[in-house]
């Protein structure tokens, strides 16, 4: 460990995932460790808030523990600790911000809040180093986004849902064909075995959008298994599947390819949970195949949520100067571009 | 002995320093504000007055709940965390009790007890038993017009506290009649010193095993647990 090593403590508790983990120099995993809730929501078919909480509180010292343990490292010698502060479900994103700030103040550490989706682009970087400009595809549970990057620490929306987010719709779709929660992995498992012979719509939107709309696509696929029901036809689950997977996959690649070369970025960084699809990683390999832009799609490990990329996102913030006060709160709707523009010594 | 207190529960929000035995610093508001913005201010504030560093803290006191959900994980998350991080005892008390505190120099049985929305309280019943609160009927989260009428049956005075005083005091002495007994004003916020001095007192486990007094299942794992029954 030279001086100059930078040590940051990341701490994330927006949903399910109980996740501490240490990260050097923003670009390096000391430690890593993920509590995950998928058993006890699984009976309610979701995440449920309270539940959700109540197993933050009762996780969160031996997750740090362990963290801890793992990299052979104290508190005392973190630079800084970090913590998602939004966006999220409040009640589970203030466990975490008040385990950062009980820590950071019994250690005297600074204290830096982090963007959620910051923390996913970030993820990225564990793997690779960045370089500007960077379009970052962020698909999860609760986001599709469309993000450019000009410089570290900013952030420029470019598109985002204006509906249900791609994992939603996911999640919605494999409810209403029964498929066990969660239901995001089944149905690319389901689609791989299935045919696209289904035509659902594609949502374009106008011409030049880098928006996204997923719920008349979700519509239309209960539509059509309701149509076929009262017709006494029988569709496969794996040709619905398929076909819904064609829709999703075929928007969101084509879109990111579309304002990859309208910014002429030189990385294209897929994030989130859904980055985990193989038939968007396929769509996605296939359209960048040929193109000037490298394409970056991090482990599963680091597209679930999970705090290494909480640490490696607040990294660039602690060199960068933010700092939160003992006032800092949870903030369920966070804004990444108020993020990226807030001031120094908040 | 050097002790830090939080109470986080409900509305009230309280902090208080023991150091060597006695109170230096208290510190209590009752506003409906946010916690999770306040409390470590406050804290930090409360430090630096009573000249504490959080490594010359000996133990954590924490109200544990019945309250708030979100109120008491502010405060029992604090509580732990920093409590782990300095290595030191976490010990929580019942938030009814240290609320029972306030009243500990009486014969009578105290019931502390807040409001929990449709119609329902959290509750239960303490005595002073040689110097010492004990439980006389446990914590429970109880329809209150079904709790009061269960008190009144016992025929002794009981005095009553809470935030929400004002929210029953009539339906008290409407069951209760002359056995009620309900104090002025400022008796019915619990201050985090009577907190402390409890917690200074009572055992504490490991600092992972300390886990929020809900006194009520999650809806939807009520509404689950409904379900098997019926299967
Ligand atoms: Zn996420």
């Amino acid at each position: 460990m030279t001086k100059n090593d930078v040590y940051i403590l990341g701490i994330e508790t927006s949903c399910d995932e109980t996740a501490a983990a240490i990260v050097k120099n923003g670009t390096e995993i000391v430690s890593n460790v993920v509590a995950s809730q998928i058993e006890s929501h699984k009976r309610f078919g979701g995440v449920v808030p309270e539940v959700a909480s109540r197993h933050h509180v009762e996780q969160i010292t031996m997750v740090l523990e362990e963290t801890f343990q793992q990299a052979d490292m104290t508190a005392e010698e973190m630079d800084a600790i970090t913590v998602t502060e939004g966006p999220g479900l409040v009640g589970a994103l203030l466990v975490g911000v008040n385990t950062a700030k009980a820590l950071a103040f019994a250690k005297h550490k600074p204290l830096i809040g982090v963007h959620h989706i910051a923390g996913h682009i970030y993820a990225n970087r564990l793997i690779k180093e960045f370089q500007f400009p960077l379009l970052a595809l962020v698909v999860s549970g609760g986001h599709t986004e469309l993000i450019v990057m000009h410089e570290h620490g900013s952030f420029e929306v470019i598109g985002e849902t204006r509906d249900d987010a791609a994992g939603e719709a996911y999640d919605k779709v494999a409810r209403t064909l029964n498929l066990p929660y969660p239901g995001g992995p089944q149905m690319d498992r389901l689609a791989a075995t299935g045919e696209a012979n289904i035509a659902f719509p594609r949502a374009w939107l106008e011409e030049g959008s880098y928006d996204f709309s997923f719920s008349g696509l979700k519509s239309s696929v209960i539509n059509t298994l309701h149509n076929a029901a009262q017709r006494k036809e029988t569709l496969k689950d794996e040709d619905v599947a398929a076909s819904f997977q064609a829709s999703v996959v075929e928007v969101l690649a084509e879109k990111t390819y579309r304002a990859a070369q309208q910014y002429d970025v030189k990385q294209v960084i897929v994030a989130g949970g859904v980055a985990a699809n193989k038939g968007l990683r396929t769509a996605l390999d296939n359209k960048f195949d040929d193109a000037k832009q490298e394409l970056l799609i991090p482990p599963l490990d680091l597209c679930t949520d999970n705090a290494a990329m909480i640490a490696a996102a607040g990294t660039i913030a602690y060199q960068q100067g933010h700092r939160a006060g003992w006032d800092l709160n949870a903030n369920p709707s966070l804004d990444l571009e108020r993020y990226g523009k807030r001031g120094l010594k908040r | 002995m050097n002790i830090l207190a939080i109470d986080t529960s409900n509305q009230v929000l309280g902090i208080a320093i023991l150091k060597d035995g006695s109170l230096a610093g208290e510190y209590t508001t009752n506003a409906k504000k946010n916690h999770s913005v306040r409390l470590m201010p406050a804290i930090d504030q409360l430090m630096k007055e009573t000249e504490m560093t959080p490594e010359q803290l000996d133990r954590i006191v924490v109200a544990k709940g019945p309250g708030s959900y979100t109120g008491v994980r502010i405060g029992l998350t604090t509580a732990k965390t920093m409590g782990w991080a300095l290595n030191i005892p976490v010990t929580g008390v019942s938030s009814l009790k240290a609320l029972a505190l306030q009243a500990q120099l009486t014969d009578a049985s105290i019931c502390p007890f807040f409001d929990a929305r449709r119609g329902l309280v959290y509750t239960g019943l303490y005595k002073n038993k040689d110097g010492a609160l004990s439980l006389e009927e446990n914590e429970v989260n109880i329809p209150f017009a079904e709790w009061l009428e269960k008190l009144a049956q016992r025929g002794e005075h009981v005095v009553f506290l809470s935030p929400d005083i004002e929210l029953h005091r009539q339906v008290i002495t409407d069951y209760m009649k002359d056995l009620a007994i309900i104090p002025e004003l400022v008796s019915h916020y619990p201050r985090a010193g009577y907190l402390a001095e409890a917690g200074a007192l009572e055992e504490s486990g490991p600092v992972h095993a300390l886990t929020p007094e809900y006194l009520r299942l999650v809806e939807a794992e009520a509404k689950w647990l409904e379900q098997q029954g019926k299967n």
